[in-house]
């Protein structure tokens, strides 16, 4: 059975419960139970093959240049962690099923719950580490959702951000570690990086990645100082909690040490960082543990301090505390999930969490009493149940282990660890069960249904069967998983319940004796507590986060205060600044090129082109003026293009040039056509400073590029132009063949841009602007003559013309000056002039094309061409063409890029025409006028009965 | 012959710049025009220069200018005409909108005794 389809089965079954809420709710719970037990029995069908000892690699290649490829593997310790997620799944999928309310949107639940699972099993499955990322952040996603599930809570959402913020910013730094060490490695899938331990810790940067990657795994476990995030996600459903932020999600971090511990353990510093931080978060998460009131607070802190039980193990480096932290990491999936589904069934039972106002429960619900004694005794660490087993060997380990030259250090820490977990462990038993009944809970505790009760149950089962029994029940799986962790030869253990007298069994004494007298005396040692400083983890967190979105907004509107003069302002003196510290620090020697000879005609032109650019600056605020001389910088640039050999430029510039004066004068027309002057002197004058340096820039490396030879593609072009494309006109061969794919992409663009503009008038033309433009009153006197005689004559003659014209530079563009896009304009020009002369209306109800569909028929026409090139097994816009006969006409050549060139063609003159005509149509709105019937204004005989 | 063009695509940007710094959104449609031109010909003359050589192939013509520069500047000078044409228009809706050409839509403040004055009604504007 293929490993990829376990770790997909919940990706795709997420949608079942989504849309199996419309059934019903078992109908919906079932669906998702389904799911996640198909992908259970998948995974099992490998469970033969991982007890032999065996793995088993299947990928696919995703991304095989950067490294990321699909590639899954199943060993001793990615099934261990399958199956957690799977069969913990199984259980809270029950369980949910009971504890959602009827008004929770169970769909929704489950989907995510799904979701989460699915991105679990990928982590755990993973045999590349940047795909492991990937799962890894899609917890974090998943987490955030089904922390925030009950969406009306604030402690919910602030706890999901919380969480998010955290182990997002741990994923970041994971990222960087995972990069780091995949390129030590050399690889980036893991079976081949765990090969490479020597290599690995040699390196110089083992341990900046070292640090990244424990920065991933301490904040998604919860280790000091990280651990803040755990106990708030406890806002989310108790089913979350105790699957997320017991069994499953809190581990991941506690797998990733495991899987990389062949190549990043046993080293000086890996003992330090890990051992300590687990010892650390150990004994500091029971203390607080011991004084929490919320039931999920005190477990959720009972959580932290496990999690830096097995980072502790892991830390330590030797194969010994490896098995012993696979063990424990079984053992705490059982007794925790069992306890976590139990704080859930008293909250759903007597209604509410408080320890200070339960106690007694137990014989008003023996079933979940049972259930908890066990759990909680497991956790606690007492003979017969499996907790007591791994923190045995936990002590064991503790006791020779040397800190800093420190025998007593760490054996003194773990008992001291052990100690709070007894104290807290028997408060949830003593505060919670024992003791009277009381007559004042919220609601009335009794037993709640099998489905409630019968998972935690089942786990209990574990528990015992795992300490009675250790060797037979749990004995195979935990050799092959620290097989796996180890990836070398298994130390000399035996999981027994007996030791003989060890300095752990005497450590354990002491932590029971002394557990249980802090219980005694708990009343004094709360006061104590209450009396230590407490530092609120969720306050410092949001000034923190407060701070930061201080600094990053200072930073932004420092930069950016949303002028546009600032804005382009930074921009300009950035590229100025830059272009001057490369120019001032490299050497410089004149070109070598020989130049042209100026002649009088072009000095003449220069100088025209310098005064009409100077002109503009200055008189800007001289609207029409200023367009006018605008006009002649354009067409001096048309004629240097003519000059320069670029015949197809010039045409281009200047029909744009046409076009352009048009959509500025239609725009003119509603735009004020002068203005104050705004900017002081000072401001002028900073402008003229900063132009006048970016002018230098540019015409100095304008120079500098123009006097040397360099070397260019051309002759690929010029070569293949003929017997490649068919065409003489290379620049056109260029377009419409060579680089099709770019031409295509901007006509698309140019249509966008036409789009654009019909949307940002044609809203105008609503609401209060649309009001405002109907009641305008124009600021300059009109021509009387609204339509002038010669002008609609002239336009009218030249209609044909100007479209003859159109259609001869279209047609020959491939072989000489022309081709789609001069042509499409050419006819834009001609048809706008129909619009200027008989006015808007009267044009429009005669121009039956809609230039939408224009535009995006053009673009049709162009990517049919470049498809039907697919036919024939081709690339995208491959051309042909070929020499054909027919009778009267001859010999002529057709080119497949003619086709592509027409949907330039069409499109140039849609997207050309549907802005003018947007503009024209706001300028028709202001005058209030009829549609005239006649072409033009007859007004020089106004008399009745004599027009013509 | 050269520095001419040097000296031109440098004056057309120095005055391009200048007139994109300005506060009213018309001399920032102009400026961007400018550089446009400024822009368009440098790329162009990245060919370098050569009179009576264009990439037209004929018999027994060897010399031919450089065709890629002129090819990616055709596209450009299309794609500017777009940019020019939108942004335009998004001054004119912004003007319309917020009856002021301050290329910040800020509203009117400045009263100047240059401006002359402009009819109002619809443009809701009155000058004192």
């Amino acid at each position: 059975m293929s490993l990829d389809l376990i770790v997909l089965l919940p990706f795709l079954g997420a949608v079942l419960p989504a849309l199996m809420i419309r059934v019903g709710r078992n109908a919906c719970a079932t669906s998702a139970f389904t799911v996640t037990l198909l992908a259970f029995a998948l995974l099992m069908t490998h469970a033969p093959m991982v007890f032999r000892g065996e793995t088993l690699r299947v990928g696919v290649d995703w991304l095989p240049r950067l490294g990321l490829n699909l590639n899954f593997f199943i060993d001793g310790l990615g099934f261990f962690f399958a199956a957690l997620i799977l069969g913990i799944g199984l259980l809270i999928i029950i369980y949910a099923r009971f504890y959602l309310a009827k008004e929770d949107p169970m769909g929704t639940f489950y989907a995510y719950l799904l979701l989460f699972q699915g991105a679990m099993v990928g982590i755990v499955l993973s045999d590349n580490i940047l795909l492991l990322l990937i799962f890894w952040e899609l917890t974090s996603l998943s987490s955030f959702l089904l922390i925030g599930y009950w969406k009306h809570l604030p402690e919910g959402r602030q706890g999901a951000r919380m969480a998010l913020t955290v182990t997002g910013a741990g994923g970041l730094s994971m990222i960087a570690g995972m990069l780091l060490l995949g390129d030590i490695a050399g690889s980036y899938d893991i079976s081949e990086i765990l090969k490479h331990k020597e290599q690995i810790q040699a390196s110089p940067l083992y341990l900046p990645a070292l640090i990244l990657i424990l920065g991933g795994c301490f904040t998604k476990s919860a280790q000091f100082p990280f651990h803040f995030w755990l106990p708030h996600a406890m806002a989310a459903p108790t089913p979350v909690s105790a699957y997320l932020h017991s069994a499953t999600m809190v581990k991941a971090g506690l797998f990733l040490m495991a899987r990389l511990w062949p190549v990043l353990a046993g080293t000086e510093e890996w003992f330090y960082i890990v051992a300590s931080t687990g010892l650390a978060t150990m004994v500091i998460a029971a203390w607080i543990a011991l004084f929490k009131d919320d039931l999920k607070g005190l477990l959720a802190f009972s959580t932290v301090s496990h999690l830096g039980l097995v980072t502790f193990l892991l830390g330590l480096g030797t194969p010994m505390a490896a098995v012993a932290a696979v063990f424990h990491i079984l053992n705490h999936a059982t007794f925790k999930a069992a306890l976590f589904m139990n704080a859930g069934i008293i909250d759903h039972e007597a209604g509410t969490r408080d320890i200070k106002r339960l106690g007694g429960l137990l014989l008003l619900m023996p079933i979940g009493g049972t259930i908890a004694l066990l759990a909680a005794a497991s956790m606690a660490g007492i003979p017969l149940l499996n907790g007591f087993l791994s923190k045995e060997m936990m002590l064991e380990e503790a006791a020779h282990t040397v800190w800093a030259g420190q025998t007593w250090l760490i054996p003194a820490l773990a008992t001291l660890g052990a100690t709070f977990s007894v104290a807290y462990s028997f408060r949830y038993i003593v505060h919670v069960y024992l003791g009277k009944a009381r007559h004042d809970y919220p609601r009335h505790p009794h037993d709640p249904p099998f489905g409630m009760w019968g998972p935690s149950a089942l786990l209990v089962v574990g528990v015992v069967a795992i300490g009675l029994f250790p060797a037979a029940v749990a004995g195979p799986l935990v050799a092959v998983v620290a097989g796996a962790v180890i990836g070398g030869p298994l130390p000399d253990y035996h999981l027994a319940i007996w030791h003989g007298l060890t300095p752990a069994l005497g450590m354990s004494l002491i932590a029971v004796a002394v557990g249980l007298t802090l219980l005694w005396r708990y009343v004094s040692l709360r006061g104590f507590w209450q009396a230590a400083p407490h530092p609120d983890a969720k306050a410092m967190f949001q000034r923190t986060l407060a701070t930061t979105v201080r600094l990053a907004k200072g930073f932004t509107h420092g930069l950016h205060n949303g002028s546009l003069q600032r804005h382009l302002l930074f921009l300009i003196v950035a590229a100025v600044v830059t272009g001057s510290i490369a120019f001032f620090s490299a050497s410089h020697e004149a070109g070598t090129r020989p130049l042209l000879a100026a002649t009088p005609v072009a000095v003449i032109a220069w100088l025209l082109l310098v005064v009409a650019s100077i002109g503009v600056a200055m008189l800007h605020r001289r609207r029409l003026m200023a367009l006018i001389i605008v006009g002649v910088a354009g067409i001096i640039v048309s004629l240097g293009f003519l000059y320069f050999s670029a015949p197809d430029l010039a045409l281009t510039q200047i029909s744009v040039e046409v076009v352009t004066v048009i959509l500025m004068l239609l725009a003119l027309n509603l735009l004020p056509k002068k203005m104050p002057r705004e900017s002081s002197a000072l401001r002028r004058w900073r402008d003229v400073g900063i132009a006048t340096l970016g002018g230098l820039g540019i015409g100095g490396a304008t120079w500098a590029m123009i006097t040397r030879d360099g070397s260019t593609l051309s002759g690929y072009y010029l070569e293949n132009s003929v017997p490649g494309g068919g065409g003489t006109n290379v620049v056109n061969v260029i377009l419409v063949d060579f680089r099709g794919f770019d031409t295509f992409g901007e006509i698309i663009v140019l249509g966008i841009a036409a789009t654009i503009i019909f949307a940002l008038l044609d809203g105008a033309l609503q609401g209060e602007v649309g009001r405002k433009l109907a009641a305008w009153v124009p600021d300059q006197k009109r021509a009387k003559d609204r339509h002038p005689l010669m002008l609609v004559v002239a336009t009218r003659v030249m209609l044909p013309l100007a479209l003859m014209v159109g259609a001869y530079i279209f047609l020959r563009g491939h072989n000489l000056p022309g081709g789609g896009f001069i042509a499409g304009l050419v006819v834009s020009v001609a048809l706008i002039m129909q619009y200027m002369a008989s006015g808007f209306g009267w044009a429009a109800q005669r121009m039956r094309v809609d230039y939408h569909a224009l535009i995006g028929f053009g673009v049709l026409t162009a990517g049919v061409t470049g498809i039907v090139a697919w036919l024939a097994d081709r690339p995208f816009l491959t051309s042909t063409f070929g020499h054909f006969h027919l009778p009267l006409i001859g010999e002529f050549e057709l080119a497949s890029a003619m086709a592509f060139d027409t949907g330039v063609f069409l499109t140039v003159i849609g997207a050309t025409m549907l802005a003018l005509a947007s503009l024209s149509r706001i300028g028709r709105w202001t005058d209030n006028q009829t549609v005239p019937e006649r072409p033009m204004d007859h007004h020089i005989s106004r008399r009745p009965g004599k027009e013509h | 012959m050269e520095f001419l063009v040097a000296s031109a695509i440098g004056v057309m940007a120095a005055a391009g710049i200048y007139l994109v710094l300005r506060a009213r959104t018309y001399p920032v449609v102009l400026g961007l025009a400018l550089l446009t031109y400024a822009t368009n010909a440098f790329i162009f003359v990245s060919g370098r220069l050569a009179i009576n050589a264009p990439p037209i192939i004929r018999d027994g013509v060897t010399v031919y200018t450089d065709p890629l520069p002129q090819a990616l500047v055709l596209t450009a000078i299309v794609i500017s005409f777009g940019m020019t044409a939108v942004i335009v228009v998004l001054s004119l809706r912004s003007y319309l909108e917020s009856d002021s050409d301050q290329v910040d839509g800020k509203p009117e403040e400045i009263h100047n005794e240059n401006i002359e004055s402009i009819p109002d009604g619809s443009q809701g504007k009155t000058t004192p």
